[in-house]
């Protein structure tokens, strides 16, 4: 076989090797997706939603579990919203190049790379010892708040960073002072990327079982935190962020590391309880960015 | 009335500017507990025991101190991670770089997104309960725990990001000297291997690193499937510890507060931060150079 030929012949190979690759980690997701399918789908019900954990496999339920993922991501939410994006906006619109705005945006850059499960050895020291929360909610949310704000800060930037100039230009050129500008203008551009990235950082950290297992999140509750709709003045209550709590994803480790098999369909069914969250979570994030990132013809 | 305006003005940039901060307060926040409970940890156990010794049991009676053990564990599973990520991540971004059309490029690449949206835990439960028994078909030594297993399924999560930050860098390098290149009669396979791969490497590198930084710090696949002993070997057949796996052990039993067994979770989160950093740094420079060459 000529040079020629051969060359050819690695080409083509390659062909049908990069495809195999490629097609590799889609196919191991779909298998995984199959398995899981099989395991728990005979364990979904109502039962199985509104049971607390129990010692017996077949009567045990995500009840505990499916509200503390609720509450933990409604209070993670409400601090990493405001937080990242008004981070993520002083250093796109506010800061001047210098020293300091560098060094901020590599230690941002390095915070993304840190594990997981180191956020929770933070959390553990200054949100469950030292501010005195305990193994609370709060303490929980705030904790994956380190987690999902480098997140939110990257994709927040690279929104803002999507909006022409020439609106900026054009409102300054109307009178508008630079918070106006920023506030009426450049956000709410700005806004559908803004809100991919905070789903896309909430889907993320609702996976997250680590940093709350480290911070005493506990394993076995038959309890659910206090209720914030309470039955005497003012109605609304607090008092629930205080409460212990627990998360699907801890719920689904819990099973898993027991021995008895019937354990393993209460995971698997938990499982697809949350991958579908995660994955409805992920695809509306990722629509919302196609669909506007389309729409803006500037 | 401008006064007014103007001291609204400097609030709100101080606000933005507060939460920018925050930012740093949180790595001083990381950077000051774990050295503190790492201080305190080493006023009792020698800094070279530490380093040395050949056993980890904080939990026993018999108590030695010794990282090798837990790094031996993450070793073994970021070893056979990576023996998966890189060939496929590599593979797929030659192919999706060089071969693929431009509409495969646009399914697959959001597809490869959804595997990095799957939660670890989910990661965890296929490679203790589907993968293990798979394996153990074919390798009958194999134990029900082990690093195997895990490594394998960390290496497939850890694909997109090889694969996605390889394709980025392989993508910035100039058309025009692919173009040279086939007019010289180079077929996509030499063009790839021999003026992309070389052009690319340092973004290719640094995705690489950044895949082994992901694999080592990963805690839920191995707490779930590589077991909870400590274990020096190079063995990928038997039950092990990794760094990560033993900060879950820990955290899950009754260890009370302010003890040295409590203490050595902190021992062993800072000798992952510091690792996982010095690996983030140099994934950073990388792509820091290969972006003033490109650029």
């Amino acid at each position: 076989m000529s040079r020629t030929q051969l060359n050819r012949l690695f080409d083509r190979a390659f062909g049908v090797l990069g495809l195999l690759a490629t097609l590799l980690g889609l196919s191991v997701l779909l298998t995984l997706i199959v398995d899981v399918l099989l395991d728990g789908a005979g364990r979904l019900g109502w039962q199985f939603l509104t049971s607390y954990p129990s010692r017996k496999p077949e009567e045990a339920g995500i009840l505990s579990a499916w509200v503390g993922t609720v509450w933990v991501m409604v209070v993670t939410g409400a601090v990493t919203f405001p937080l990242g994006v008004a981070a993520a906006t002083y250093l796109e619109e506010y800061s001047k190049k210098n020293r300091l705005s560098e060094f901020l945006e590599i230690n941002i850059a390095n915070l993304a790379g840190v594990p997981s499960v180191i956020y929770g050895l933070l959390g553990l020291e200054v949100f469950v010892r030292l501010m005195g929360l305990g193994r609370s909610v709060l303490a929980g949310a705030l904790t994956l708040s380190l987690v999902a704000l480098p997140i939110v800060i990257v994709a927040t930037r690279e929104a803002l960073r999507a909006v022409p100039n020439s609106i900026r230009e054009a409102a300054y050129a109307l009178g508008a002072d630079k918070w106006q500008t920023v506030r009426g203008q450049v956000i709410p551009a700005a806004m559908p990327g803004i809100l991919s990235g905070v789903i896309l950082a909430m889907s993320r950290a609702i996976g997250e079982t680590a940093p709350l297992i480290t911070i005493g999140a506990l394993t076995y509750i038959a309890f659910l935190p206090t209720s914030p709709i309470s039955a005497e003045f003012p109605f609304i209550s607090l008092r629930g962020l205080l409460d212990g709590f627990t998360v699907l994803p801890i719920q689904i480790f819990n099973w898993v590391s027991r021995p008895q098999k019937g354990f393993f369909e209460d995971a698997a069914g938990g499982i697809i309880v949350l991958l579908a969250i995660a994955l409805l979570m992920n695809g509306l994030a990722i629509f919302l960015r196609h669909r506007f990132a389309k729409k803006a013809r500037w | 009335m401008k006064l007014g305006r103007r001291l609204k003005t400097r609030l709100i940039e101080g606000a933005l500017f507060a939460s920018a901060l925050s930012s740093v307060l949180i790595t001083a926040g990381i950077v000051g507990v774990l050295i503190f409970e790492t201080a305190g940890f080493f006023k009792e156990v020698p800094l070279w025991d530490f380093l040395t010794d050949t056993q980890w049991t904080p939990l026993f009676l018999d108590k030695h101190f010794g990282i090798l053990p837990l790094f031996a564990g993450t070793f073994l599973t970021t070893v056979v991670a990576m023996a998966v990520a890189l060939p496929v991540g590599t593979a797929t971004a030659i192919y999706l770089s060089e071969y693929a059309s431009e509409r495969v490029r646009a399914s697959v690449k959001p597809a490869l997104e959804v595997l990095a949206a799957v939660p670890t835990v989910v990661f965890g439960y296929f490679a203790l309960l589907f993968v293990t028994p798979l394996l153990q078909r074919f390798i009958p030594g194999l134990s029900g725990f082990n690093s195997l297993s895990p490594g394998i399924v960390m290496g497939i999560m850890i694909i997109p990001i090889v694969a996605s930050l390889s394709e980025d860098a392989m993508h910035a390098i100039p058309m025009g000297l692919r173009e040279g290149a086939f007019a010289l009669g180079a077929t996509r396979l030499q063009v790839a291997t021999r003026v992309v791969l070389p052009g690319a490497l340092s973004g290719v590198a640094a995705a690489f690193i950044l895949g082994i930084s992901r694999a080592v710090g990963e805690t839920m696949v191995v707490a779930i499937a590589a077991g909870q002993q400590p274990r020096l070997t190079m063995n990928p057949l038997v039950p092990i510890e990794t760094v990560t796996a033993y900060i879950v052990q820990v955290s899950l039993g009754d260890t009370p507060t302010g003890t040295l067994e409590f203490r050595t979770i902190f021992a062993a989160g800072m000798s992952l931060f510091a690792v996982t950093f010095a690996l983030n740094i140099l994934s950073f420079a990388l792509k820091k150079r290969f972006r003033e060459v490109y650029e």
